[in-house]
């Protein structure tokens, strides 16, 4: 008789740090210490908090161990699994120092406390190869309450008034979409899922696909009867190799219990689905392009009109759904629109996958009511700043997003707004940056990205994103001018305006937002040639904090150039015309007393 | 898969096998697993709760767990059921048997076994 599960994570995260290892190691102090009949091990997909992982979760007692070791294993099977006491020094840092009938489950830790899980509901929660688990959470129910209890019509009505958005970028009405699908006439129509997820730092679907891919199968297959297509594709990215092969099982599964292929549930209603991978080319997550490429050409976008809903793959109608979007879907037929229209704002309604990285106390996944303030995701959920620096900005929305600086902390995050403010929802990158970053830098490195990714098949966006990578190189290596300034702007809006695609008509985003906001950084570089934050190599300068320096000389001997002096005894300065900016002299320093700056 | 009804049957026979990953029930029953609670046998006490809760369906009202040692340990196998506020009532040299009455009398009749607990034994 099972009296306790152990759950491991298997996410991407995790399994790097060695969660296959620690999973086979306890599995054999199980049976060492004859616990086989009682204890279970779960592999599931990502928790969202892989920054602590390998990470591991005992229930009943929901006792969460963060940054397990193999080494650590033998201790949590003798003492937790069979003597029931916890192994302190592994619990979860909000959860230390308490007995174990007082810990919290994790979902009542500050990181999970107001996450609201609609998409990563199963995601840490179940294995997501064993379909029977996906049922056990009602997995499977919504595919057959639409084949048997309602038409496609009905289907469509309920996605459009759940107010459902794509999740993939654009925010469309995923309602709306399936409608103009549903009313063209054809003899094959697909539903196409994008698994692209090309913007760096993102990695929300990766984590669905990992934790729950049955969801995003069963989703298809709704849209499918939806909008009468019996065919589906999963694009997905080759270097998610996690992802693929759980799909791959999933699939297998699906069609072994014959909830997908021909006359499901007796139904008459046949679907089925195949993954094809993708290399990796960010461009090849815009839907044109990324059908462009399932085709068998290489991938770049194509015009719109015709949109894909009229004439997409292989010119057959087809809907192009994200990976989150989908996941929402089920519980939307389940729960009801009214259900999903009560969670969000007016303008977004559900709830939203975030990444959050940077410069932030709890990295991970978050899900969250849209509504939410940046401030709360920020400092709630995210534990603020470490190492007591202060905030910069917030990047949302990847190569196509921009910055959000403190000022606009308390602005209530949906699609409009962050369109608003100059930023962007895409799909739920959250980088947030604090004063050791320099916005000018920050704005280059994304634009360093976009001119590497641009296809090239348009001109606004294969050169004008390299003059404007040129104008940022000249600004952070200290040659910029003023007028820089007013050129790089006029180039901005020219390439916005003129791109064939979005990742064209969105490539300037970053510049913009941060000429925007953090006018005074790039007005540094031009005018002062300094660069605040100090990370402009070409810009920074050696100084001597006079009150601090000793005068023991050693860095006026070290310096290859000669280019400090000073008395013995007496505070030294720095000759910055001469200076090579080599670092020799901080090295050298016992006190302290050089800065960069 | 040709029918609702089977979708349904899958879903029953997983779902007791899951519910245990939703935490903490309203019920809990705790049983002392140190090494004088195994040493007294508390190890078959334990799996005769988990046994008994699964056979009687009441995996979704009571969470069988293990706690560390209580600090009675003349007392052991000692098992304390702990239901919302109610004061906690702890139950002291239990045996499998004696644990399958607790499920019974207890946690589905209601009635605590007043001499089974610790109270009759300092009495
Ligand atoms: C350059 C570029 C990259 C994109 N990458 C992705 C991606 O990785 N995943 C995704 O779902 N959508 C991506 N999109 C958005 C898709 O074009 C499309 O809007 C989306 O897949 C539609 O699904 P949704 O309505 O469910 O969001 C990208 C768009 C552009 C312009
Ligand atoms: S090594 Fe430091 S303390 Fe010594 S002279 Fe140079 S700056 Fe002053
Ligand atoms: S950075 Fe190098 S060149 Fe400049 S002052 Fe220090 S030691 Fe000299
Ligand atoms: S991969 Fe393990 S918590 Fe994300
Ligand atoms: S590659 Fe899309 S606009 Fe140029």
């Amino acid at each position: 008789m099972i009296r306790s599960h152990v759950l491991i994570c298997g996410g991407t995260g995790c399994t790097s740090g060695g969660s296959q290892a620690i999973g086979e190691k306890l599995q054999k102090e199980i049976d060492r210490l004859g616990l086989t009949d009682e204890i279970k091990i779960v592999r599931t997909g990502c928790f969202g908090l892989c920054a602590l992982g390998p990470v591991m979760i005992v229930y009943p007692e929901g006792t969460f161990y963060s940054h397990v070791k193999v080494e650590d294993v033998t201790d949590i099977a003798e003492e937790h699994l069979l003597k029931g006491r916890i192994v302190e020094r592994l619990v979860y840092k909000e959860t230390e120092g308490l007995k174990m009938e007082d810990v919290p489950a994790l979902g009542e830790t500050n990181f999970y406390k107001t996450q609201l899980r609609v998409a990563l509901r199963n995601c840490g929660v179940i294995d997501p190869e064993n379909i029977e688990e996906y049922i056990a959470m009602d997995g499977y129910q919504a595919l057959g309450k639409v084949l048997t209890e309602m038409t496609p019509q009905e289907v469509i009505d309920v996605m459009k008034k759940s107010g459902l958005r794509g999740r993939g970028g654009a925010g469309f009405p995923t309602g709306m979409k399936w409608q103009f699908a549903a009313g063209n006439v054809a003899d094959q129509k697909y539903v196409v899922c994008n698994a692209d997820e090309g913007d760096p730092g993102a990695f929300m679907d990766r984590s669905v696909l990992e934790g729950d891919p049955h969801a995003v199968l069963e989703a298809m297959a709704i849209a499918g009867y939806a909008i009468g297509a019996s065919k589906g594709y999963i694009y997905v990215r080759a270097e998610y190799p996690i992802a693929v092969h759980r799909l791959e099982v999933a699939i297998g599964q699906a069609r072994e219990y014959g909830l997908l292929g021909n006359d499901i549930f007796g139904t008459g209603f046949n679907f089925d689905v195949d993954v094809r991978l993708g290399a990796g080319a960010f461009v090849c997550g815009e839907e044109t392009a990324l059908l462009t490429s399932i085709e068998g050409n290489r991938g770049e976008p194509r015009n719109k009109p015709p949109f894909p809903a009229n004439k997409g793959l292989f010119g057959k109608p087809t809907i192009i759904n994200n990976v989150e979007t989908l996941a929402n879907i089920p519980q939307i037929i389940m729960k009801g629109a009214d259900w999903f229209a009560s969670m969000g704002t007016e303008d977004s309604r559900g709830t939203k996958v975030f990444a959050l990285g940077g410069a932030i106390n709890n990295t991970g996944l978050v899900e969250i009511p849209l509504g939410t303030t940046l401030r709360h995701i920020i400092y709630d959920i995210g534990g603020g700043i470490p190492n007591g620096r202060k905030f910069k900005a917030v990047q949302t929305g990847g190569p196509s997003g921009g910055c959000i600086p403190a000022s606009l902390l308390d602005t209530p995050i949906d699609y409009g707004n962050l369109t608003r403010i100059g930023a962007m929802m895409g799909s739920g990158g959250m980088i947030v940056t604090d004063d050791s970053t320099c916005m000018v830098d920050f704005a280059r490195f994304f634009l360093d990205f976009t001119v590497d990714e641009s296809c090239g098949k348009c001109t606004p966006c294969r050169i004008g994103t390299r003059r404007l990578l040129e104008l940022l190189n000249k600004i952070t290596e200290g040659n910029g001018t003023l007028e820089d300034l007013d050129k790089l702007e006029e180039l901005c809006n020219y390439i916005k305006a003129n791109s064939l695609c979005a990742l064209g008509q969105t490539a300037p985003n970053p510049v913009l937002s941060t000429l925007k906001y953090f006018r005074d950084e790039y007005e540094a570089h031009v005018v002062e040639k300094r660069c605040p934050a100090g990370v402009c190599k070409k810009l920074m300068r050696y100084y001597i904090q006079p009150d601090v320096c000793r005068g023991c000389t050693a860095c006026a001997r070290k310096c290859p150039v000669g280019a400090i002096s000073g008395k013995v005894k007496e505070p030294h300065t720095i000759d910055t015309n001469k200076c090579i900016k080599c670092g020799a002299c901080i090295e050298t320093c016992k006190f302290n007393a050089i800065v960069k700056k | 898969m040709k029918s609702l009804e089977e979708l349904a049957k899958i879903r029953e026979r997983m779902q007791n096998k899951v519910v245990l990953r939703e935490g903490q029930a309203n019920i809990r029953v705790a049983v002392g697993m140190a090494t004088c609670g195994i040493a007294a046998g508390a190890r078959p006490v334990l799996n005769a709760l988990v046994e008994e809760v699964a056979k009687r369906n009441l995996t979704d009202k009571v969470t069988v767990t293990q706690t560390g040692c209580i600090g009675m340990c003349r007392f052991e196998p000692i098992v304390e059921v702990f239901d919302g506020d109610k004061e906690r009532v702890t139950y002291i040299k239990v045996t499998p048997e004696k644990a399958r009455e607790i499920v019974e009398k207890h946690l589905v009749g209601g009635n605590p076994i007043a001499e089974y607990t610790i109270g009759a034994a300092e009495k």
